[in-house]
């Protein structure tokens, strides 16, 4: 599971969602794996104004990753500053910043492979196996 | 729950549920083809859209546009570890009922050939609200700027189709999914017909690999009845038609 995931996830309990508490969910004793992908910079551009940063940065410090900057990049900061900017036809020429690549990593290629996702609300643990967090709830909880 | 809900949610386990879980590879493998209204659905979106894939199965339509995000869920871990390859896309194990994602939070989702599963009509509203949640609410004074759906379901009008079933049928069906065993060359028993193995053979460890069959319980839509639980689940209708055998709509909360 990717960490750009854990921004959209939170207790599947009907009963937490309303509670702030219950998002983001939080790793424990979570062992991570990094899956390389192809860098695709219009994709991370677009996502950015969706990342609940503040709620990312929890999450990285939690799982022992590198800080997040203290605010979240913008779309410029993803691509290298043109020498000389008025080349025609430059969107197919932008080149992945360093930023870029550190947030593609962080949001696509890092995973949590095995380990839980703990509700802040009602403390219920998900278990992740093989890179696949499983939400079904033990009768009692429905 | 309520005890009909509790006995539709343990009879969903066992003829539903249990049954794709064990069919999950056979089954995918038949499964690659988008259908073209689905397809243009999730085309049509605007890139860095985000959205749910509900009852995803093996992912086929997590192919179709690798400019949106998508989170994809289904109650099959078998089905969900197939899902996962693809990119940039993420798939986690979810039941419709309880799905773990903050309100209103997509842009999107499909829910497609999954909530005919559902064997009561109370749970076919809850599973149609649950999806209706995730979606983002339509802005103040602009009704139907909310995130949509697309839904899909079996038809129970589908004469023309191998099941033959039409208007007057029976709407809650239990259909076969037939794993063909790998047939031995000197084993040819005249076409399709199977022959009937005396029990002792029957009981051999089988040199001769018997096909399996699956039942799993379907809810056919009548014309009409989607539009009508969408209603009810406090949806509104954007489009609906028919394609192939299945009802669908693209449904969007209310102000």
């Amino acid at each position: 599971m990717k960490l750009l995931t854990l921004n959209f996830l939170t207790c599947a309990i009907k009963t937490c969602k309303s509670a702030p508490s219950s998002f983001p969910l939080h790793p424990r004793d979570a062992s991570l794996e990094v899956i390389e992908t192809d860098l695709n910079l219009p994709f991370l551009k677009n996502i950015l104004p969706r990342l609940m940063w503040d709620e990312l940065r929890v999450i990285t410090s939690e799982l022992g990753l590198p800080d997040l900057p203290p605010t979240p990049p913008t779309r410029e900061d993803l691509v290298v500053a043109a020498e000389d900017a008025a080349v025609e036809g430059e969107e197919s020429e932008e080149e992945a910043s360093q930023t870029a690549k550190d947030l593609h990593r962080v949001l696509l290629e890092t995973t949590v492979k095995e380990g839980k996702l703990v509700c802040g609300n009602c403390g219920h643990e998900y278990k992740v196996l093989e890179g696949v967090p499983n939400f079904l709830l033990p009768g009692h909880l429905v | 729950m309520t005890d009909a809900e509790q006995q539709g949610a343990a009879y969903e386990e066992e003829h539903v549920h249990a049954v794709y879980e064990q069919i999950a590879s056979h089954f995918s493998a038949t499964r690659y083809k988008p259908w073209p209204i689905i397809e243009r659905f999730l085309k049509e979106l605007p890139d860095g859209a985000v959205g749910a894939d509900v009852g995803c199965g093996n992912g086929k339509y997590l192919t179709v546009n690798p400019r949106v995000f998508m989170v994809a869920s289904d109650r099959s871990t078998n089905l969900v570890k197939i899902a996962k390859q693809h990119q940039p896309h993420d798939s986690v194990v979810a039941d419709v009922m309880n799905l773990p994602h903050p309100k209103h939070s997509f842009d999107f989702a499909i829910s497609i050939a999954v909530i005919h599963h559902i064997s009561t009509p109370e749970r076919r509203i809850e599973a149609v609200k649950a999806i209706l949640e995730l979606l983002r609410s339509p802005l103040a004074g602009n009704p139907g700027s909310g995130g949509r759906a697309l839904i899909y379901v079996w038809a129970l009008e589908q004469k023309d189709s191998r099941r033959g079933w039409d208007e007057g049928n029976e709407q809650d069906v239990m259909v076969p999914w037939v794993m063909r065993a790998k047939k031995e060359k000197e084993s040819k028993k005249g076409k399709g017909q199977k022959a009937i193995d005396s029990s002792n053979e029957a009981e051999q460890p089988s040199e001769q690999p018997q096909d399996k069959t699956f039942l799993r319980y379907y809810h056919l839509y009548r014309k009409g009845e989607l539009e009508q639980i969408i209603g009810e689940a406090g949806g509104e209708v954007v489009e609906a038609g028919y394609d192939k055998d299945n009802w669908w709509a693209v449904v969007t909360p209310q102000l």
